[in-house]
């Protein structure tokens, strides 16, 4: 476990009121130089609470936190100079045009015009637009604006990359390019703090994540550690016809069975065995699949939910 | 590497980001701040303004050269307001774009100050638009009319500050701003002595009169168009706008950090 001193981001007890509901209830967190740091939970679990706490942009309520080495709560303009923010909700000016928008945003930190300009283009490119560089934002669709508004989050060379759910709304390639220049950001030395609801987006792009539910830290660990701390090695769905699903019918054939509405979730360590012995015991399931534990496995285990609902 | 930004640069860098969209749609603009004054002014000052004889009561003026320099605050007020209230209301509520800014080096006070600081420019630059036709109708009797042009600029920004702190607050689709308009702006408009002298009004209503930032620009307006200012007088009305816009700009930077640092 790093010190704050060499983490990026460091938060002991770290916590977020809102008049008397508690969105944050005092968590603890070591983001170390280079490393993709992700956060997993549910609708309200307070992650996008702990990323604008982290942006400097909301006052903590409670507990110690130092982003790049600094406090918020004194240094605020100073750490956001060197953070790229990607906002859960766009905030693009929607009457400029995509150049325009990252003129503008460039300049807030303070950089030349001329350097502006260049680094315009560059990301311009990067988010594939220049096709559409000179339009209005208002006419682009919701996955161009999202793609903008990464692209403006890196005007300023961040050090550190803070991206709240940064591919909701992108189609299935956009968001394998992004992930692939996350990646090429996070070899370049960039950290990378991201909230997803994707659990092949967090198992692509985090070296590290955290399960947040109702404001607290519920499990924290590689994709591969948490997986094999909270889940089994391999999962059997058994699917049965309309009305006819029955867990009782499978008790004792499974470490644990997890009841969707539309499935059965056998966690086991040898899943063939297991369906082997549920055809013994008579049952026909209209479909079985034996897959490996993932990490929606594990948020499901842990929080009660799926991870997209 | 990008450090902490002083105040000024900041406000620089707000009025700059607005001066980027103003530049492309500066066209629209210039007919309600600038060719509506004019119109104003064409109708009331040469077409009504023939019937009536200077006198007592527009200072031995005829009538289109007393009302000039009292309708170029009277427009900055008006612009002052719309400014004020739908641009801020959609930077927070619509398009977010003060979220975004407030994500950058420029803290929620700079933003309330770029705001400020932009009204106050678009202002003055309608106001010297406006005042240069008035100069070629004939209806500026002075080069103290330039002197009007700063007097109805700080007019405007006393108004819009207060103007503004409220439209940081609300959460709304802005229908408040019509009570704004219809019960404040437009019968301030009218009664503040801008077409006829405020002695004509009922005594009663005097005092409220004498609360509105408009009847102190439009006072000091006139005096230092037309040479009548007397010390004591000029530094009342100054006093009471700068402390309105002192009081405004306070609560609109109280207001833009409630809202965005939360
Ligand atoms: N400004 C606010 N005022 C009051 N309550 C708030 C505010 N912002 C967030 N909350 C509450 O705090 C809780 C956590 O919200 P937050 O946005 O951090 O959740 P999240 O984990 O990002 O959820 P999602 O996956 O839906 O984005 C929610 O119950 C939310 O209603
Ligand atoms: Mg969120």
């Amino acid at each position: 476990m790093g010190t704050s001193t060499e983490s990026l981001v460091s938060a002991r007890g770290l916590a977020k009121r809102f008049g008397d509901f508690d969105a944050v209830r005092g968590i603890d967190l070591d983001v170390r130089p280079g490393e993709a740091f992700g956060f997993l939970g549910p609708n309200g679990a307070g992650k996008s609470s702990t990323m604008r706490m982290i942006a400097c942009v909301s006052p903590r309520t409670g507990g110690e936190l130092t982003v790049l080495g600094m406090d918020p709560s004194r240094d605020g303009p100073a750490i956001r100079g060197r953070l790229g923010v990607v906002p859960q909700q766009d905030n693009l000016d929607t009457e400029l045009t995509v150049r325009e928008n990252l003129h503008v945003y460039g300049r807030y930190f303070g950089l030349s015009k001329a350097h502006v300009r260049a680094k315009a283009t560059e990301l311009i490119e990067f988010a594939q637009l220049a096709d559409r560089s000179d339009a209005e934002v208002e006419t682009l669709s919701g996955g161009m604006k999202r793609r903008l508004t990464i692209a403006r989050s890196l005007i300023n060379d961040p050090e550190l990359l803070l991206l709240d759910e940064p591919t909701t709304g992108l189609d299935p390639q956009a968001r394998h390019l992004l992930w692939d220049r996350l990646f090429r950001l996070k070899q370049q030395g960039v950290t990378l703090i991201v909230t997803t609801h994707y659990m092949d987006e967090a198992e692509q792009l985090c070296d590290r994540l955290v399960v947040m539910d109702a404001g607290r830290i519920v499990a924290e660990g590689s994709p591969a550690e948490l997986i094999a701390q909270h889940s089994t090695r391999e999962v059997l769905e058994l699917r049965f016809a309309a009305g006819t699903q029955d867990e009782q019918a499978v008790e004792g054939l499974a470490e644990r069975v997890e009841v969707l509405p539309d499935r059965l979730l056998l966690y086991t360590t040898d899943g063939e065995a297991s369906l082997a012995a549920v055809h013994r015991r008579g049952l026909t399931p209209v479909s079985s699949l034996v897959r490996r534990s993932t990490l929606e496995d594990v948020f499901l285990r842990l929080t009660g939910r799926t991870l997209v609902d | 590497m990008p450090t902490a930004i002083t105040t000024p640069r900041a406000i620089r860098l707000v009025v700059e980001g607005q001066w980027t969209w103003y530049r492309r749609s500066w066209r629209a603009s210039v007919v309600s701040s600038v060719l509506q004054p004019v119109l104003y002014l064409l109708a009331l000052g040469i077409g009504v303004g023939t019937q009536i004889r200077p006198g007592g009561a527009t200072g031995d003026l005829p009538y289109l050269q007393y009302l000039a320099p009292a309708l170029v605050v009277a427009s900055a007020v008006q612009t002052a307001a719309f400014e004020s209230t739908f641009p801020v209301l959609s930077a927070f509520k619509w398009q977010r774009t003060y979220h975004g800014i407030a994500a950058t080096p420029v803290s929620a006070t700079q933003v309330a100050l770029g705001q400020l600081a932009w009204v106050a420019l678009r202002i003055s630059v309608s106001a010297a638009a406006f005042l240069v036709v008035a100069g070629l109708l004939g209806a500026l009797t002075s080069i103290g009319a330039v002197l009007s042009l700063v007097v109805a600029t700080l007019t405007a920004v006393a108004f819009a500050a207060p103007v503004i702190a409220y439209s940081a607050t609300i959460e709304t689709e802005g229908q408040q701003f019509s009570v704004i308009f219809r019960f404040i702006v437009m019968p301030m408009t009218m009664f503040s002595g801008t077409f006829f002298p405020v002695e004509q009004l009922p005594e009663w209503v005097r005092p409220l009169v004498w609360l509105t930032p408009l009847w102190h620009g439009t006072e000091l307006s006139r005096a230092v168009a037309f040479s009548t200012w007397e010390a004591l007088g000029a530094l009342g009305h100054l006093a009471f706008l700068l402390a309105m816009l002192a009081v405004g700009t306070h609560l609109a930077v109280r207001n833009f950090n409630r809202r965005l640092a939360i």
